[in-house]
C-alpha cells in the first residue's frame, strides 16, 4: 500500500537517513534524500559518488544510511549502479531474488556535470532500469568551493575568485536536464526541496517508469553560497520563483512545466541574500546582473515555449 | 563512540554492517543557537519535521513532539519555515547558554 503523500502519513515511515551523519548545519543534501527515501514505495539500493554527502554519511566506521549503500570514485556512480542492477537482474533471471528493487545514486554537481558525465550518459544510453539524481550545490563544495560546470555566471568560488581581475565565474552554467533529456531517456526532471510535494511526485513517478531516469534537484549549500545557515529552503524558493531554477519534467520527449510562478521574481531576488553574488552588487559589474536576468528569461521562454 | 579499530579488525572492503550505526555519534554539541518549541502556537504543519536536515524534530503519531537535541545542529531552518499561528512563531532561536 502506498503511503499518502501527506506530511502526517509520511511522518509514519521509518527515516533511511539517520541523524548523525556529519553535513553542515542547514545543508540541503540530507533534506533532499530524506524526501526521496520517503517519497519511494519501493526497497531502495543507493550509490554516491564522492561528495560532500559521499564523505559525510559515512566517516569511517559509521554510516547514516540504512538502506544497502555503496560508495564509488567520484567519475563513476552511475556506472557502479548500473553493474548492481544488472547483477540483481541477473540473480532474478537464475531465480535467486524475486523482489522489486529500485537502484537510486545521489551524486553532487561535481560528480555529475563534470567528472562523472561520461559513465552517467553510458549508463543512460545502455538503458538501466535506474534512478540518477544529482543534487546540485553548483560548486564542489566538499573540497572548498571551487567553480564546477554548474556553478552559476558571476559566482564567487576559490577557483573564479572575485576581484579586480575577474568577475567571479565568466561563464553561464551548464543545462545538465537539457543534456539527459536529449538522452532520449524516459524520464528527466527537474525538482527542489521547497516545493516537496512536487519534487516526491516526480520521484514516485519516476520510479515506476522502467528504464533511465534522471532528476536534477537544486540543494542550497550554505558555506558555498555564503548565506545563512536558515535559508536552505528559502533560498531553493527563490530560486523557483525567479524561474533561476524551473520545475519540469520531460516524459517521453514531451515537456510539461509542473510550477509556474504567478508573479516572477527578478533575479536580483535570488542573488541578493547570497554572499557569492555580493560583489555583483558593484556598479562595475552591474552588466552581469543584466546578463544575467537576460539569460533566465531566455531560458524560460524557451521552456515555456517548447512545454 | 566506538575505539578505532585497527585494520586486522575492519571487515573485508571495510564494509559497515550496522545500517544506520551514525546514531552513535552526536552531533548537538555543533550548535551555538537552540530551537525551542511553543506548542502553543504550533499549527502541526510538520515543516519543521520535513525541512530538518538532522532529522531531529520527533514526531510521534503524526503528531510533533520536541526537538531531538542529542543530534540538532541549530541551523535553524524550521525557526525561518515555521509558519506559527496568527503571525507567532511556534519556534525561535535561543542562544546556547543563555
Amino acid at each position: 500500500m502506498a503511503t499518502e503523500l501527506r506530511l502526517k502519513e509520511l511522518s509514519k515511515k521509518e527515516e533511511l537517513f539517520t541523524h548523525g551523519h556529519r553535513l553542515c548545519a542547514g545543508c540541503g543534501a540530507p533534506i533532499i534524500v530524506k524526501m526521496v527515501l520517503l517519497a519511494s514505495e519501493y526497497p531502495v539500493i543507493a550509490c554516491s559518488s564522492t561528495g560532500c554527502l559521499e564523505v559525510s554519511s559515512c566517516i569511517s566506521e559509521y554510516t547514516a544510511w540504512k538502506i544497502p549503500w555503496i560508495h564509488s570514485a567520484f567519475e563513476n556512480a552511475a556506472a557502479t549502479i548500473a553493474g548492481v542492477e544488472s547483477m540483481y537482474k541477473a540473480l532474478k533471471k537464475k531465480g535467486r531474488a524475486d523482489k522489486e528493487i529500485k537502484f537510486v545514486t545521489f551524486c553532487g554537481d561535481g560528480g555529475t556535470y563534470d567528472i562523472g558525465l561520461q559513465s552517467l550518459s553510458g549508463a543512460m544510453e545502455r538503458g538501466h532500469d535506474m534512478l540518477y539524481i544529482c543534487y546540485d550545490n553548483g560548486a564542489y563544495m566538499n573540497t572548498g568551493i571551487q567553480r564546477s560546470s554548474a556553478t552559476p555566471l558571476g559566482a564567487d568560488t576559490t577557483t573564479s575568485p572575485a576581484g579586480s581581475v575577474v568577475p567571479g565565474k565568466l561563464q553561464q552554467r551548464k543545462d545538465l536536464t537539457k543534456i539527459m533529456a536529449a538522452h532520449n531517456i524516459p524520464y528527466a526532471a527537474q525538482a527542489s526541496p521547497s516545493h516537496w510535494l512536487d519534487l516526491m511526485k516526480k520521484v514516485r513517478k519516476a520510479l515506476k517508469i522502467k528504464g533511465p531516469k534522471f532528476m536534477n534537484i537544486l540543494s542550497p549549500c550554505n558555506r558555498g553560497w555564503r548565506s545563512r545557515t536558515d535559508d536552505a529552503i528559502m533560498l531553493s524558493r527563490l530560486a523557483v520563483q525567479t524561474c533561476y531554477w524551473p520545475l519540469y519534467e520531460v516524459e517521453d520527449g514531451v515537456t510539461r512545466i509542473t510550477f509556474k510562478p504567478k508573479e516572477k521574481k527578478p533575479i536580483v531576488d535570488f542573488l541578493k541574500p547570497q554572499g557569492r553574488f555580493k560583489h555583483l552588487f558593484n556598479p562595475e559589474n552591474e552588466w552581469i546582473i543584466k546578463k544575467f536576468q537576460e539569460m533566465t528569461d531566455k531560458e524560460w521562454e524557451l521552456l515555456l515555449k517548447s512545454s | 563512540m566506538m575505539k578505532p579499530k585497527g585494520w586486522r579488525e575492519l571487515t573485508p572492503g571495510a564494509v559497515i554492517l550496522e545500517a544506520g550505526n551514525a546514531v552513535e555519534f552526536k552531533t548537538g554539541s555543533w550548535r551555538a543557537f537552540r530551537p525551542v518549541w511553543r506548542e502553543e502556537n504550533c499549527i502541526q504543519c510538520l515543516f519543521c519535521w520535513l525541512y530538518c536536515p538532522d532529522m531531529a524534530v520527533i514526531v510521534r503519531d503524526g503528531k510533533r513532539a520536541d526537538f531531538n537535541y542529542d543530534y540538532c545542529k541549530g541551523c535553524g531552518i524550521c525557526a525561518l519555515e515555521c509558519p506559527g499561528k496568527k503571525g507567532n512563531k511556534a519556534i525561535i532561536m535561543q542562544e546556547e547558554g543563555k
